[in-house]
C-alpha cells in the first residue's frame, strides 16, 4: 500500500537535498578580502542525508500516520462535548476577562523587569488585534496595512513632543484622532474594492507611509528616527531620577520611597493595561450596538445588507476608522515605552503579525485574539534559544492551526439579544 | 406610486436599458417577464440606483430618485427581496428579520415580526433555526418576511420562484397575492412567466433592453407571441 507513494516520497527527498545541502553543506567564509567557499563537517552532511531519509520514510507512509493523527481529536475530550448555552458562555467570558486582568494587575509585582516590559509589549499587540479585529474579522475587509495607523499614532507623539512639547496624555487622543482621520481618509478612495484589490491597496498604503517617514528626513529624521520621547507623567509627577520639565514633581520623592527604574516600567504597564481594557470594553460595545450587526451583516452578504438600506460607504468607513483610531492608541504607548521610534518598526511584518494574531485567533472573537496576542507575541521570546529557526517554529505553528482548527483558536459566537416583551 | 421614464442604463459602455418606460400605480401587482439577459435585474437595480440610470427619470410616490444614494431609496418605504434570496446564513431566522428591520424602533420590530410569522407559520416554527439550514422555499419566506420588516408601501421580488419546487412556488405565489390584500403594492419580475402574468394586474414584456409589449395579465397570457416566447407555446 505504500508502494504508490514510493515515487512521490523519492521525490520529495530528492528536494530535500537539493534545498538543504547549499544551505547547511556549503559555508562562505571571509578571508581578508576573498571569500571562499568550504564544504560543511562530515556531521551536517551526514544530518542532511538523515533529514532525507526521514522525509522519505515519512511521505512513503504518509497515509498509516496521518491516520494516526486523525484520530486525535477523538482522544481531545473537549472534542465531543455539546453546545454551551449562551448564558453559560457569557459568564465563563466574564470570568475570564475578571481572571485574566486580576492576574495582569498583580504580574509587574511578581514578575522582574524583563517579563514586566514583555507583557506591556504583549498589550500593545492586543490594542492593535482588537483594533484589526474590527476590520478583518467583523467588517471583513482584509487590511495589509494596518501598521501604517500604528505609525501615524507613534509619529504623532513623537513628533509634537519634539516640536510642541506635547505630553503624553495629550498626545493620546489626538495621536489617535490623527490615526482615525488617516483610516478615515485612506478609506474613501479604497472602500469601492473588495477582496485582494482591497488587500493590495491597503498594502501599498501601509508601504507608503513607512517610506514617507523615512525620507522626509527634515520633519522625521528619516532613518535616523526620533528619539527622547518623554514617558508618561502621573498628574504632573515624572518617574525619572530628576525631574526635567519646570513644574513636575518626581514620583519616588512625592511618595518618599527610594528611586528604582522599575517604576516607571511598572507605570508604563499599567497605562498599556488600563488603555488595552479600555480598547477592548469599547469594541465590545460597538459589536453589540447596530453598527456592530451592520458590520457583520456586509460581511456575511454585501447586497443584502444593502437591499436593507445600509450604507456600504458609511458601514465600511466606521470600521476602518474605529480600527485606525486603536492603531493610533497603541502606538502612542509603543513611542512611550520606547523613547524611540524609526520607520524599522513599522514595516509590513508588523501588519502581517498582526492580521496572523486576529486569523489565529479566531476572526471577529475577542477572547481569541486576546489568546492569540499573547501566544505569538510570548512565543518568539521563549524560543529564543532556537534564535535563527524561531520564524521557522512561527511558521509550523501556523501552518498546523490552519490544519487543525481552521476557524481559529476560539471562533466568535455571536451574542442573541432577546427582544423584552412590551405591555 | 413608481415610475420609470425613458430610462436608458449603462454598465460602463454599454447600454443595458435603452429607454424603458414602465409604471407601477399604488396597490397594484405588475409583473415584468423577459428572458435571460433581457434586462429585468438591470431595471430593479436602476430602480435602487444601482447603478443609477444614466437618463430619464426613476419617480417614487411623486420624489425623483433617479440620482438618490442606494441606502436612501431603500429607506423609503420600498423593499426589495433580492435575487437568490441572499438570507444571512448564519444568522437564525429571528435575527435575519431583525436585520430586516435595522432602522426601526424594538416596539416596531416587535409588531412587524409577529405580523410576518401570521404571514408565515413556518418561520414562527423554526424561529431559532440558523437561516443556511433552512430549505430553498422556507429561504424564499424569510427573504420575504426580512423585507416586510421595513413595513414598506411597495416591495420589488426579483425572481422569487428562482430553484424551487413546483408546490412551493404555488405557496410563494399565494403569498404575494396575500400582500396586495394589505395593500402593498407589488412589482414583481419573473421568468415563471405563467404564473407571474396570471397573478399581475398589469404585464410588461421586456426583450433585450426595451419594452416590447404592454397589456393587463391576461391579455398577455393570451397573446400569441407571449405564448410562444414566453409559454411554450
Amino acid at each position: 500500500m505504500a508502494a504508490h507513494n514510493l515515487k512521490h516520497a523519492l521525490f520529495c527527498a530528492f528536494i530535500t537535498v537539493i534545498i538543504s545541502y547549499p544551505i547547511l553543506g556549503l559555508n562562505l567564509i571571509a578571508q581578508g578580502t576573498s571569500v571562499t567557499l568550504e564544504g560543511a563537517t562530515t556531521a551536517t552532511v551526514v544530518n542532511v542525508f538523515l533529514a532525507a531519509v526521514a522525509v522519505f520514510l515519512f511521505q512513503l507512509f504518509r497515509d498509516n500516520i496521518m491516520g494516526v493523527f486523525g484520530r486525535v481529536p477523538n482522544l481531545n475530550p473537549l472534542a465531543k462535548r455539546g453546545p454551551v448555552s449562551q448564558e453559560k458562555r457569557l459568564l465563563m467570558e466574564r470570568v475570564f476577562f475578571v481572571a485574566i486582568i486580576l492576574l495582569a494587575l498583580v504580574w509587574p509585582f511578581i514578575v522582574s523587569r524583563g517579563a514586566v516590559d514583555l507583557a506591556t509589549l504583549v498589550l500593545i499587540y492586543i490594542m492593535l488585534a482588537l483594533g484589526l479585529n474590527v476590520v478583518v474579522g467583523l467588517a471583513g475587509l482584509l487590511d495589509l496595512g494596518y501598521v501604517a495607523f500604528y505609525a501615524v499614532g507613534a509619529y504623532t507623539f513623537a513628533l509634537l513632543s519634539q516640536y510642541f512639547g506635547i505630553s503624553f496624555w495629550l498626545a493620546l487622543p489626538i495621536g489617535a484622532l490623527l490615526a482615525a482621520l488617516f483610516g478615515f481618509v485612506l478609506g474613501f478612495p479604497v472602500l469601492r474594492l473588495r477582496g485582494d484589490y482591497l488587500a493590495i491597496v491597503t498594502l501599498g498604503f501601509g508601504e507608503i507611509i513607512r517610506i514617507l517617514l523615512n525620507n522626509w528626513t527634515t520633519l522625521t529624521g528619516g532613518p535616523n528616527g526620533i528619539g527622547g520621547i518623554p514617558d508618561p507623567t502621573l498628574f504632573g509627577m515624572e518617574f525619572g531620577r530628576r525631574v526635567k520639565e519646570e513644574g513636575n514633581v518626581s514620583f519616588h520623592e512625592t511618595f518618599g520611597i527610594a528611586y528604582s527604574g522599575e517604576h516607571k516600567v511598572i507605570f508604563l504597564y499599567l497605562i498599556a493595561l488600563v488603555l488595552a481594557i479600555f480598547t477592548l470594553l469599547v469594541i465590545r460595545r460597538f459589536m453589540r450596538m447596530p453598527v456592530g450587526r451592520a458590520w457583520e451583516a456586509l460581511r456575511e452578504d454585501e447586497i443584502a445588507a444593502r437591499s436593507l438600506g445600509m450604507s456600504r460607504t458609511a458601514v465600511k468607513l466606521s470600521a476602518f476608522t474605529i480600527g485606525a483610531f486603536f492603531a493610533g492608541f497603541a502606538g502612542t504607548v509603543f513611542a512611550s515605552k520606547q523613547g524611540f521610534i524609526s520607520p524599522e518598526s513599522f514595516v509590513f511584518l508588523e501588519s502581517a503579525i498582526i492580521l496572523a494574531i486576529v486569523v489565529l485567533g479566531g476572526m471577529g472573537s475577542q477572547v481569541g485574539v486576546i489568546l492569540a496576542a499573547i501566544a505569538v507575541t510570548i512565543l518568539p521570546e521563549l524560543a529564543r534559544e532556537f534564535s535563527e529557526y524561531r520564524m521557522l517554529i512561527f511558521g509550523a505553528a501556523m501552518v498546523l492551526m490552519m490544519v487543525w482548527r481552521p476557524q481559529g483558536l476560539l471562533p466568535m459566537r455571536r451574542i442573541q439579544i432577546e427582544l423584552k416583551e412590551q405591555g | 406610486m413608481l415610475v420609470l421614464e425613458n430610462v436608458h442604463t449603462h454598465y460602463g459602455k454599454i447600454e443595458a436599458l435603452h429607454g424603458v418606460s414602465v409604471e407601477v400605480k399604488k396597490g397594484e401587482i405588475v409583473s415584468l417577464i423577459g428572458a435571460n439577459g433581457a434586462g429585468k435585474t438591470t431595471l430593479l437595480m436602476t430602480v435602487c440606483g444601482n447603478p443609477q440610470a444614466s437618463s430619464g427619470r426613476v419617480i417614487l410616490e411623486g420624489r425623483d430618485i433617479t440620482n438618490a444614494p442606494t441606502s436612501q431609496i431603500m429607506r423609503s418605504g420600498i423593499s426589495i427581496v433580492p435575487e437568490g434570496r441572499r438570507v444571512f446564513s448564519g444568522l437564525t431566522v429571528e435575527e435575519n428579520l431583525h436585520m430586516g428591520g435595522f432602522f426601526n424602533t424594538k416596539a416596531e420590530i416587535r409588531k412587524s415580526q409577529d405580523h410576518v410569522y401570521d404571514l408565515f407559520p413556518r418561520l414562527k416554527e423554526r424561529e431559532h433555526q440558523r437561516a443556511g439550514t433552512m430549505s430553498g422555499g422556507e429561504q424564499q419566506m424569510l427573504a420575504i418576511g426580512r423585507a416586510l420588516m421595513s413595513k414598506p408601501r411597495m416591495i420589488i421580488l426579483d425572481e422569487p420562484s428562482l430553484g424551487l419546487a413546483p408546490i412551493v412556488i404555488q405557496q410563494i405565489f399565494e403569498i404575494i397575492g396575500h400582500l396586495r390584500e394589505e395593500g402593498i403594492t407589488v412589482f414583481l419580475v419573473e421568468q415563471n412567466a405563467h404564473q407571474a402574468l396570471n397573478l399581475a394586474d398589469r404585464g410588461y414584456v421586456l426583450e433585450t433592453g426595451r419594452i416590447r409589449l404592454h397589456d393587463t395579465g391576461k391579455n398577455l397570457l393570451a397573446n400569441p407571441d407571449v405564448r410562444n416566447a414566453y409559454l411554450g407555446g
